[in-house]
């Protein structure tokens, strides 16, 4: 299985796209939200952590219908569905490249775009846990959308109407824990409430994109 | 070397789209012996074969094969445009949890390619690479749907090698297609075995 992990990061690498697409995106709308916002660093503030976190979670829809469309189209699908690997373990794999080649530099690169966004101090330390957290349960949850649409073709709109109300828990908890994080406040309960939607996500979506996966190749 | 492999297939039958288009089909397949599937374009072959492959699942009948047993090869040869021919390989025997790639590609003469991207291949080219996957699986049981599509006709010859060594180490294949590889088989026509058109009662897509 982990050889599936390195040929996806491989593949995410040589192709381009795959790492920096979800990053430059990122950059973008938050580097444009000053722009349209205003520079006065007091509102710019007090929207940063909601900006950061729309940011971060549009960026990894962004590439979510690569996950599992470039393997069916190619035939590859097929071919790890027969295979000795259990399908569980090929989406688990999928989505954790997914989360290497986009959540993780999201979370990386979240306090230099905090600044842009004068960030309170106080909340770039709960801005990455908040992401390094939060974001394993986007590209989970992304991978079981992607399994849903995988035999569709141009299925992008309906993955993003499906995956974007499942995005929506983590969000709020995200954006609040950065938030309370800015204003001093405890984030204890937001941060473990993000904790256990990843856990859960990663639990137990990788037998739903399975078996969504096994019904689309038929 | 290889356990004694042995396929049996019982009144099988078969569905496309919710439609039944093999039913009664019968067959057994032990060590050592290859078998042609002729029939027409759209008998379903390939939906017999992907059926047998466990890709979809039988309306009736029943399949009796060693668990992980099957190699599976279909019309898309699986392969990653960007990653050279080597690392292809190399990455399906990492799957299928063997190590050797050499002799994979020196059996299909694709030695001299091994380091150039499988998106500078020839149709033909691909569609050995995408045979000679079948070697790095080490799996006993080919089920290949038309494999020489694309090839040339050195190149089926070194096909039809490349099964004969197959059968002769104790494999087994199951080939879908319309031309002689070279080597003595038997056939099986699936024409006979066409369903009588009709609505599946309650099938349901999802979770029959």
């Amino acid at each position: 299985m982990i050889a599936l992990l390195l040929r996806d990061l491989t593949l995410a690498i040589r192709a381009g796209g795959g790492f920096g697409l979800a990053l430059t995106f990122f950059l973008i709308v938050v580097v444009l939200v000053p722009f349209g916002v205003g520079p006065d660093s007091t509102i710019l503030s007090a929207i940063a952590p909601g900006i950061l976190w729309v940011g971060a979670l549009l960026a990894c829809l962004l590439s979510l219908d690569r996950i599992f469309a470039l393997d069916h189209e190619d035939g590859s699908l097929d071919l790890l569905a027969t295979a000795p690997i259990p399908l569980e373990g090929v989406v688990a794999m999928k989505a954790a490249a997914h989360w290497v080649t986009t959540g993780l530099p999201l979370t990386l690169a979240a306090p230099g775009l905090g600044m842009l966004l004068s960030l309170e101090p106080a909340a770039f330390r709960w801005l990455v846990l908040s992401l390094a957290l939060g974001t394993p349960a986007l590209s989970m949850i992304g991978a079981f959308g992607a399994a849903l649409t995988v035999g569709l073709k141009r299925g992008g709109l309906l993955l993003s109407l499906l995956v974007l109300p499942l995005y929506v828990p983590t969000l709020i908890f995200g954006a609040e824990t950065v938030a309370r994080g800015a204003d001093g406040m405890a984030t204890a309960t937001p941060l473990m409430m993000l904790a256990a939607i990843t856990l859960a996500a990663v639990a137990l979506l990788p037998f739903a994109a399975a078996a969504a996966i096994r019904i689309n190749l038929r | 070397m290889r356990r004694v492999m042995e396929m049996v297939v019982e009144n099988l039958a078969c569905a496309r789209g919710g439609v039944p288009v093999l039913e009664g089909v019968s067959f057994g397949l032990r060590g050592g012996q290859a078998l042609m599937l002729r029939g027409p374009n759209g008998i379903g072959k390939t939906t017999l074969l992907r059926t047998l492959a466990g890709l979809q699942p039988a309306l009736e009948g029943r399949i009796s094969v060693p668990p992980e047993a099957m190699a599976y090869a279909a019309h898309a040869d699986g392969l990653k445009a960007t990653l050279s021919v080597a690392e292809n390989l190399a990455f399906w025997a990492r799957i299928f949890g063997q190590r050797d790639v050499d002799t994979a590609l020196t059996d299909f003469n694709l030695g001299d390619l091994a380091q150039r991207q499988a998106q500078n291949l020839s149709a033909g080219q691909k569609r050995r690479l995408g045979l000679a996957r079948l070697l790095v699986t080490g799996r006993p049981i080919w089920v290949l749907d038309e494999p020489t599509v694309s090839l040339d006709v050195a190149s089926v010859a070194l096909f039809g090698q490349a099964v004969q060594r197959h059968l002769e180490g104790g494999g087994a294949a199951l080939i879908a297609t319309h031309i002689d590889l070279g080597f003595e088989a038997d056939e099986l026509d699936v024409t006979p075995f066409r369903a009588v058109p009709r609505e599946i009662d309650s099938f349901d897509e999802a979770f029959a």
